[in-house]
């Protein structure tokens, strides 16, 4: 192990002399002199002199104090028992935490992420005899509503032989259920429990396929306009008050997806209270466990260290890739990844890195497209697919999209979910833009869109036509007023306002709207798009005003009822009747 | 003893340089000029460069002055013999009063464990209708009153004070020009209240590195009072003041500016105090309600739009009243109808969509459109809402005030035009 001594100190950068060598990256622990163990990382090296960010409050730190290196890269530990958890951004369980330092945090404190003592009902499927490399799959035990497989660790280096494998039964995640000797003749002891650098990305699958099955949120504006794909990526950009949190909250819990990662990185602690005091109580609408058992909680609010904050992000994803390793789909959600795009200009600008646009440093668009591009739908080596998706919130400065963060990430993500003060204002929620949001994905998906609708992509794309259109008029009619417009068009405002306001718009808050099916969502896009097509028959534009206005009324009162119900085919029929007469 | 270093090799702005050896980061420094003592803090080390931090500032600072270091971070004192007492940003008591002898505490402590956080379910009466009835101010909230200079943002924060319900008013003053101090200190002391309400006051002649102290000292205090189990209402003016001594001091540490100037961390700054509130399971909480003046009356600003970020809603002070529009809080779903009346949220709802109504139909009159029957009912109705409960001396119970609102609806509409519930109207409309 490399030792050093602190040279210079700044906020939360330090400077230290090594002896040896170092790695670019590693950990290092600094020895405070209240004897607490202050875990930081390598982060540039010069010379003899390194630096390091120290993911702790740095008060106390003297010139002189000794620091240990490691040797090893930030890593978490993966194995049974991640789901559930409630973790900081270096993986540190916080409800543990909680019992071992009271209600603050206390720097300094690591408690294991796995926990050593659990038990896990451990079933072989790798036989002795058989040859095996990183990433072959062991065995497994049941982790919630999963087969949780255990994997020769990722890190193997070369083939080896099982010599011994454990008897079905309960292990602990350190204890030994495997042992295998490589082609050395050396023999090696394999745990249920391994590490993985969280820099750096988990390839071990065959290939990397093109995302084409949609990942379905039960928000209708996404789903059918701006929809995002099994191991795609998307980010929603909005100022503060335009109902992000809202809308991740949705997500979190309607998604279609096995396992869900919310990374709160940066962001405020009451919001992650919410959900983690929520979930254990509310339903998986998929499997009727609840929220909480397909969930991590990765959080790393706004108040705790921000170079863990940095870490948090890539804590995340590297769980993800984890259960996708397991034929898995898996969704993070990352609030905010402006948040983690400061923790890198505060840390450049220690560094006294020459600063590129308002201060961030030059790489950061390298580094929002390295972490995007972790998302991905594989197929394993066995033949099975898994995906990790990625839906970023973004918090522009002074709701301005033209700032770094959000072109860096507009350009390598799949579908972008714009925001705005104009829509939220309005109170037209989720306040998604759809005259400036988009989605590359509804090409690619067209196979499996066609289940849903065989004309699906195109009838969507005359919908999104119809929205300009209206937007359009509205503008004209802003100058000229109503009186200028002519029936006609008038018409198509209506019809265009009509669209939005039953369509997409969405109530969270009512426990029927909150949540889609694309079954539902095609058959009720189905019915709005009867009514774009009809002829109206007003008489004049106030006519037409209270026929759109009762029909508005009507669709509401069918998208509040549930599917297939009475109520539903009462307003149906209403509905119906409309078209026909 | 520590050894006494009597050299100082650099003085640039607030900053000092010097060498020592065995120094931490954070750790106080005593400089000492012939008639003068000032504290400083330890912010960066470089061999055995030392950079102090002057708070009393380094006007007058001497090459040869004499700089202990003290071996602890900032403290502050915490106990009940705080209350009704009057600090500066460096915690001297500047009431005239004797040195509280009292525990002493470090400030700036570690943040609260998400996990132990619960969903606040309290309502804190403040007896002003705009925020009680319309968007309530909920224990453990922060909230930013966003206002441009000329608004009476104190008032509304020393009123909050006199008759919020909470156990201790911690007031944190930040460039606070010496009127605005002598009024807070005179309300206070005039309404009774002054026995538990703590002041830490950073005036605006004080030196700029005092004011960054402020805040932490507020919070620290605050924290453990909440921590024995006292509701605590934190009161900040003015936020925009520490951000700018933010700036100030960046700059004169050569840190490269993000947004017009101000330092790249603002966020997390500003951050690491609002986070401060909290409601402890079983125990005391911490509210916060701070002024942010917006530069220029705009909302993209740095300073508000970080704050935006941070904080749970926002009230809008403009032209004297709470903008009903623009400010939001956050929580009140927690409480409105819940630990209120039950007719809180659907009354809230439809006076606040009918005054919006109002302010259309006086559009369409500014714009010299026709006047119709409907209009006028409701520029009757605006200019009743505006007077019985938006003007900011209006003072009244939750209670009063939605009965005052029942009155009102009651006097220019008929039940059907107010689209309230029929159950609610049978209930609450007022009999003619």
């Amino acid at each position: 192990m490399g030792m050093g001594r602190v040279v210079a100190a700044y906020g939360n950068m330090v400077t230290v002399a090594f002896e040896g060598s170092v790695r670019q990256n590693e950990v290092a622990y600094i020895l405070a002199a209240d004897g607490s163990r202050l875990k930081s990382e390598v982060i540039r090296v010069r010379g003899e002199r390194c630096n390091v960010q120290v993911f702790e409050d740095t008060r106390d730190i003297q010139v002189g104090d000794q620091v240990e290196f490691t040797g090893n890269l930030l890593v978490v530990e993966l194995g049974p028992g991640l789901l559930t958890q409630i973790y900081d951004g270096l993986q540190n369980p916080l409800p543990k935490l909680s019992q071992a330092t009271g209600l603050f945090l206390k720097r300094g404190i690591y408690i294991d992420p796995l926990d050593r003592e659990a038990k896990w009902d451990f079933t072989p499927t790798a036989k002795v005899g058989a040859w095996i490399e990183a990433g072959d799959i062991l065995g497994w035990v049941p982790e919630g509503k999963f087969q949780h497989q255990i994997f020769v660790p990722f890190d193997f280096i070369g083939r080896a032989e099982i010599v011994k494998m454990a008897e079905k039964g309960f292990y602990t995640v350190a204890d030994t259920v495997a042992e295998v000797k490589d082609e050395d003749g050396k023999l090696h002891k394999l745990t249920m429990m391994q590490v993985w650098p969280i820099k750096i990305p988990l390839k071990l699958y065959q290939e990397r396929l093109l995302p084409d099955q949609p990942l379905v949120t039960g928000c209708r504006v996404i789903d059918s306009f701006f929809p995002v794909a099994k191991g795609g990526t998307a980010c929603i950009p909005g100022p503060f008050g335009s109902g992000k949190t809202v809308l991740q909250q949705q997500i979190s819990r309607y998604a279609e997806v096995d396992v869900i990662i919310v990374a709160a990185c940066g962001e405020r602690a009451g919001e992650v209270v919410e959900t983690l005091r929520e979930f254990p109580h509310l339903e998986d609408p998929y499997t009727g466990g609840t929220l909480m058992d397909r969930t991590i909680i990765i959080c790393n609010t706004s108040s705790m260290p921000v170079a863990a904050r940095e870490a948090s992000i890539y804590t995340a994803i590297t769980l993800g890739e984890y259960y996708r390793q397991m034929g898995l789909n898996v969704l993070i959600l990352a609030d905010s990844t402006s948040r983690w795009a400061q923790a890198l200009r505060e840390m450049s600008g220690r560094l006294e890195e020459i600063p590129g646009e308002e201060a961030f440093p030059a790489y950061l668009q390298s580094r929002i497209a390295e972490f995007y591009e972790r998302a991905g739908f594989v197929r394993l080596k066995d033949g099975r697919t898994g995906s990790v998706s990625v839906i970023g919130t973004v918090s522009p400065a002074g709701g301005n999209f033209e700032e770094p963060v959000t072109q860096g990430t507009l350009a390598v993500v799949g579908a972008f979910l714009g925001l705005t003060w104009a829509r939220s204002n309005a109170r037209r929620f989720p306040a998604i833009d759809p005259l400036i949001s988009w989605s590359k994905y509804p090409e690619q998906m067209k196979e499996s869109l066609a289940k849903v609708d065989p004309h699906w992509v195109e009838i969507i794309r005359a919908a999104q036509k119809f929205i300009h259109q209206g937007s359009e008029i509205k503008k004209r009619m802003d100058v000229v007023g109503e009186e200028g417009t002519s029936i006609g068009d008038f018409l198509i405002y209506l019809k265009a306002e009509f669209l939005d306001s039953v369509y997409l718009q969405q109530n969270a808050f009512d426990a029927v709207d909150a949540y889609n099916t694309m079954e539902r969502q095609a058959y009720s896009f189905r019915m709005v798009e009867k009514i774009l097509k009809k002829d109206i028959a007003a008489k004049d534009k106030d006519d037409a005003r209270d026929i759109f206005f009762r029909l508005t009324a009507l669709f509401k009162n069918w998208n509040a009822s549930a599917w297939q119900g009475d109520e539903f085919k009462r307003f149906e029929s209403q509905i119906n009747d409309f078209l026909r007469g | 003893m520590r050894e006494i270093i009597t050299k100082i090799d650099e003085i640039t702005g607030n900053i000092a340089t010097l060498k020592a050896a065995g120094v931490g980061l954070g750790e106080l420094a005593l400089l000492q000029s012939p008639g003068r003592e000032t504290l400083g803090q330890v912010i960066s080390l470089n061999g055995d460069n030392v950079t102090v931090q002057v708070f009393g500032g380094t006007k007058g600072i001497s090459t040869n002055d004499k700089v202990r270091f003290l071996g602890h971070p900032m403290m502050v004192k915490y106990g009940n013999a705080l209350l009704g007492r009057i600090f500066n940003g460096s915690g001297v008591p500047i009431d005239g009063g004797p040195e509280p002898v009292e525990e002493e505490i470090p400030i700036g402590g570690p943040s609260f464990n998400p996990a132990n956080r619960v969903i606040p379910k309290q309502m804190i009466r403040t007896n002003i209708p705009m925020i009680d009835v319309f968007n309530s101010l909920v224990v453990s909230q922060k909230l930013p009153i966003f206002s441009i200079p000329g608004e009476p943002y104190n008032q509304l924060l020393a009123r909050v004070g006199m008759q919020a319900e909470a156990d201790i008013i911690v007031l944190g003053g930040m460039g606070l020009k010496f009127d605005d101090y002598t009024f807070f200190k005179r309300t206070f002391e005039e309404s009774g209240v002054m026995n538990r309400v703590i002041m830490f006051i950073h005036l605006a002649s004080d030196p700029v590195v005092e004011c960054l102290l402020v805040p932490d000292m507020a919070l620290a205090v605050a924290e453990r009072f909440a921590e024995s189990g006292k509701r605590v209402l934190v009161l900040l003016t003015d936020m925009t003041n520490f951000s700018d001594s933010l700036k100030e001091i960046s700059i004169s540490m050569e840190q490269i500016p993000s947004n017009r100037g101000y330092p790249g961390d603002l966020y997390s700054q500003l951050a690491a105090r609002y986070e401060k509130a909290v409601d402890i399971e079983g125990s005391g909480d911490i509210t916060i309600l701070a002024v942010t003046t917006m530069p220029g009356d705009d909302v993209t600003h740095p300073i508000p739009d970080n704050t935006g970020y941070i904080t749970e809603g926002q009230f809008y002070l403009r032209h004297g009243v709470i903008d009903p529009f623009g400010s939001l809080s956050r929580l009140k779903q927690n409480v409105v109808s819940k630990a209120t009346r039950r007719d809180h949220n659907d009354v809230m709802n439809t006076m606040i969509r009918l005054y919006s109504d109002c302010r259309e139909s006086r559009n369409k009159i500014a714009m010299g459109f026709k006047v119709s029957k409907w209009d006028e009912t409701l520029l009757a109705y605006g200019q009743d809402f505006e007077r019985e409960l938006m003007d900011l001396n209006v003072n009244m119970p939750i209670e009063v005030a939605l009965d005052r609102c029942w009155a009102i609806l009651a006097r220019h509409f008929e039940p059907v035009q107010t689209g309230l519930k029929d159950e609610l109207v049978k209930e609450f409309w007022p009999a003619q």
